[in-house]
């Protein structure tokens, strides 16, 4: 499957990020995959330690965000969910839609590790604040 | 690059980063990495470049996908023959292993680059790079690519094409397009290949098949083609020929194109900036 060549692609992009931002190890990384990507979550999950091993990122936690299938319909403007094998408009059924998520295949946000403290770019909701630097 | 101008943030994505979205950065956040990067933003990178490479020599490149068996070497073969005297064309084929599909299509004087990817189900931009190497593009009108046979992984590569051609064969069945979302959603003609079977093989409604595609969202035809009768030869000629003459029109106006479905900021990724479509 292409999943492993995805995951060693990411490791290529989180090797760049850490070693622009100094970073000693990095501890979490947060994907945004959605369902018409082509990519498996949980095939990536299981990929990943083969392409992080002797990494940077060897011990970094992958956090995925499934997002959903949402389509914007070109005939009646309603924005409504959809399925991957149906995209049509929900509300007036039409086939003529624009697909507004779904297909994300997105490195979104990475925690770094550095002189021993932890970085992040979240708002501390999900972190202890103590771990800030 | 795209993980700093922005170009990343997309309308599936912008809710993330908008005031109160998840990904905002905040004033005690200073020291964010956040990304928003595509995950194969240099396979992206490098297929840009290879787009660059073929609309700089004028050639139309088409990618060409589908199950293993589905007939695209064959429907090569026949386009050859058929458009011989009158179209150039070049050819890089895709397998995990062997030269058999390059040798076929030698046969018929035309250059042909395989590339064996290994134990890899898929061809990406830096393959594909090496190949568009070993075609002298300079005498050819139309570079197919033949992908590795396979419905799902081929879709989420960008190779520098300008079309995404799938092939669904008439063994394989009628609802393959709602088995396989992904890949029939990535194209910009259906091509129901072995039509000659229909008659055999009448569990296969075509009818049905296009209902599938079409609750993909996706305006791309689907046309019947068989090269054992002839049937759709025409109409699938016609069609290379008019994208041909549209890439010409295109490169003249300094213009390039793109698969009409790509993967999610894609679209935003045009390495020198000219219009995509």
């Amino acid at each position: 499957m292409h999943e492993l060549s995805v995951c060693q692609a990411l490791i290529g992009q989180v090797e760049t990020i850490a070693r622009r931002e100094s970073a000693a190890r990095v501890t979490v990384i947060h994907l945004a995959i959605g369902p018409l990507s082509g990519v498996e979550p949980e095939l990536l999950r299981r990929a990943w330690p083969l392409a992080a091993g002797a990494t940077i990122a060897e011990e970094a936690e992958l956090l995925i965000e499934a997002a959903d299938i949402r389509v914007e319909c070109s005939v009646c403007g309603a924005e409504s969910a959809a399925k991957a094998n149906r995209l049509l408009c929900g509300e007036c059924g039409d086939w003529r839609t624009r697909l507004v998520s779904g297909d994300e295949m997105l490195l979104t946000r990475l925690e770094l590790e550095r002189n021993g403290g932890v970085q992040h770019g979240d708002t501390g909701a999900t972190t202890e604040d103590s771990r800030h630097v | 690059m795209c993980d700093t101008c922005g170009c990343n943030i997309t309308a599936g994505n912008q809710h993330l980063i908008r005031p109160g979205g998840k990904f905002e950065r905040t004033a005690s956040g200073a020291e964010s990495v956040d990304v928003l990067r595509g995950l194969l933003s240099e396979n992206d990178h490098q297929a840009a470049h290879n787009r660059e490479h073929f609309d700089g020599h004028g050639v139309l490149a088409v990618n060409l996908m589908s199950s293993p068996g589905a007939g695209k070497t064959a429907l090569l073969e026949a386009t050859i023959q058929a458009l011989a005297g009158e179209l150039r064309i070049g050819v890089i084929e895709g397998d995990l292993e062997t030269e058999n599909d390059a040798e076929r299509i030698r046969r018929h004087g035309v250059p042909a680059i395989q590339i064996a990817t290994g134990t890899a189900c898929h061809l990406d931009a830096h393959m594909v790079h090496d190949a568009v190497h070993g075609l002298a593009l300079d005498e050819l009108d139309i570079v197919f690519i033949e992908n590795v046979g396979n419905l799902v992984c081929p879709a989420s590569f960008d190779l520098g094409q300008h079309r995404n051609i799938t092939l669904l064969s008439v063994p394989e069945g009628d609802d393959k397009p709602a088995k396989y979302p992904v890949m029939f959603r990535a194209a910009d003609r259906i091509l129901l290949t072995k039509s000659d079977l229909l008659p055999v093989l009448d569990d296969f409604d075509p009818e049905r098949a296009r209902a599938c595609v079409r609750d993909l969202a996706t305006p791309a035809v689907m046309q019947t083609v068989s090269v054992k009768n002839g049937e759709g030869m025409a109409e699938w000629l016609e069609w290379l020929r008019a994208e041909r003459a549209a890439q010409g029109e295109r490169v003249a106006r300094g213009e390039s194109a793109r698969p009409a479905v790509q993967p999610d900021g894609a679209h935003l990724h045009a390495h020198t900036g000219a219009p995509a479509r």
